[in-house]
């Protein structure tokens, strides 16, 4: 105990005399000095952005001139909105490559006509209510970034500027409904999503999809799912606590707070979106059979054996279907 | 064509927000709305400085940057405008503005924010010419009187300065030559950047 206590009161004075020294260096020292030029001084203040006195109340005001407004404007017409479209499209170019290249992920026995339960009613609904939620917050969204460059020409000033108004409040209401539900899907299938040894196997092996080696082993959730889960829940709650910081302006957070907010935002929408295309390939015409899962969710006795087997069996033992 | 722009006179802005009200009264701007707003630096310190702010009217507009729905647009005399019929609120010329002249009538849960509105120079919006309509959501267009923004024209100490850029900084430039100092135009560097 006395020996912890040492070395943080060590590294407590190596610090105070580091920033001692450091602010001396940076600051002066606190004699006045008789050369000081107020006038400069003014207008460093101005330059940095120092806030000052005024009688109006709205958000920023205390501040002549900010310099975070155009770096905000800098990254999101810049890296942001430059990025974005190639991002989309070579992922999209890439799942188009795998498909002509290794094609669908067939069954590879015929149909045996026994259903096996895979998803609940319950979490049917959670996922189609947060599905569609994505799917209008990523058009919004998008609308948002390139709806300027993309449907004004197509579709005029007037018409754009409607759907947009719309389009806005659809974003702000439904974003914090899919935060929601990404919350619930993340207590809903967060234990089974828990990764194991023989994912890294699955992911060797590339899920069985490329080649013809033997399909990896994998529980009811094999690897790759999970790595969209939890791709899924760190995109979902980055971009949903920036959401909310941009979508509820009344707890007095900063215009720099949002401005920060917002290139993060912008960032992990496009980020999200871009992986569940992968999602989305692989859970409808990617792999055979897999998107009734999801949807009457029920699966082939085939598909769940090629796909998941452990679960397979643990469900045979439970639904008493034999051994095979 | 005339080029206008806002100069305010540091050495002369005695913080009288004269300024401010004489625009609040002229373009019945609403309560909680400041198209224009007056910042003092080291306030109650020696060598305090005040400045009256509001929309610049940058040449190469930040708002009109990031406008997702394109609203703004630039007048003959360089004037930055924007329809309110096309303002959605989205908030983002807020955050791009340098000056804070972006301003919304609301600020409440889901982003809910009303149409934009700034200064305007005193020069209304797209609407018809001093119509009423103009009036009701633009305020009022003296420009189009053949008249100056009522917050230059009524500044008590001749700081703000609000007209064509070249006449105005050559009024700058004598009064810095009378008084010495060198001059410092606050914000043309960031609204007016090496025009060619």
């Amino acid at each position: 105990m006395k020996r912890y206590w040492s070395i943080g009161m060590a590294i407590f004075t190596a610090a105070w005399l580091i920033a001692g020294w450091t602010g001396e260096a940076v600051c002066g020292s606190d004699a006045p000095s008789p050369g000081i030029n107020r006038r400069a001084d003014f207008w460093r203040g101005v330059r940095e952005g120092e806030a000052g006195t005024t009688t109006s109340a709205s958000e920023g005001h205390k501040v002549l001139i900010q310099n975070g407004g155009q770096n905000w404007r800098q990254i999101r017409n810049g890296p942001i909105a430059g990025a974005a479209p190639w991002l989309l499209s070579a992922v999209v170019f890439a799942i188009g490559v795998f498909f002509v290249l290794v094609g669908r992920d067939r069954l590879e026995e015929p149909r045996s006509g026994v259903a096996i339960p895979r998803f609940s009613l319950f979490e049917r609904i959670l996922h189609w209510f947060t599905a569609s939620l994505f799917i209008l917050l990523a058009l919004t969204g998008l609308s948002m970034l390139f709806g300027r460059a993309v449907l004004i020409p197509a579709f005029g000033l007037g018409a754009f500027a409607a759907y947009m108004q719309a389009g806005l409040l659809v974003h702000n209401f439904s974003g914090p409904l899919f935060f929601a539900g990404v919350l619930v899907e993340a207590i809903t299938w967060a234990k089974e999503n828990i990764p194991k040894r023989m994912d890294l196997v699955w992911f060797k092996n590339l899920g069985g999809m490329v080649g013809k080696g033997p399909r990896p082993h994998a529980g009811r959730v094999n690897g790759g799912e999970k790595v969209w889960f939890w791709f899924m829940l760190t995109a979902g709650l980055v971009s949903g606590v920036t959401g909310l910081v941009l979508d509820f302006p009344i707890f007095g957070q900063s215009r720099l707070t949002m401005q920060i907010a917002h290139v993060i935002h912008a960032s992990m929408g496009i980020l999200f979106l871009a992986a569940s295309f992968g999602h989305i390939y692989i859970g409808t015409i990617g792999a055979e059979g897999t998107f009734e899962g999801m949807w009457r969710g029920k699966v082939d006795k085939v598909w769940a054996k090629q796909h998941n087997d452990l679960w397979y069996e643990q469900k045979a033992k439970e639904l008493h279907l034999g051994t095979n | 064509m005339a080029r206008m722009k806002f100069l305010c006179d540091t050495e002369r802005c005695i913080e009288c927000n004269g300024c401010v009200t004489a625009c609040n009264n002229e373009n019945n701007v609403p309560w909680g709305i400041n198209r224009r707003h007056v910042v003092t630096l080291g306030d109650g310190r020696r060598g305090e400085k005040s400045v009256s702010v509001a929309c610049m009217h940058c040449t190469d507009a930040p708002c009109a940057a990031v406008c997702p729905v394109d609203c703004f647009y630039t007048t003959e005399d360089g004037i930055v405008l924007h329809d309110k019929d096309l303002c959605i609120g989205c908030g983002y010329c807020f955050y791009a503005c340098p000056f804070g002249a972006p301003q919304y009538p609301q600020q409440e849960a889901f982003g809910v924010r009303g149409k934009m509105d700034k200064c305007t120079f005193c020069a209304g919006g797209p609407l018809p010419d001093n119509s009423k309509e103009e009036f009701l959501k633009y305020g009022r267009n003296r420009i189009a009187e053949g008249k100056l923004p009522l917050c230059a024209e009524m500044c008590a100490t001749k700081a703000l300065l609000a007209g064509d850029g070249t006449v105005v900084s050559e009024i700058y430039r004598k009064r810095v030559m009378k008084r010495g100092g060198r001059p410092d135009a606050l914000g043309w560097q960031t609204a007016y950047p090496a025009e060619k």
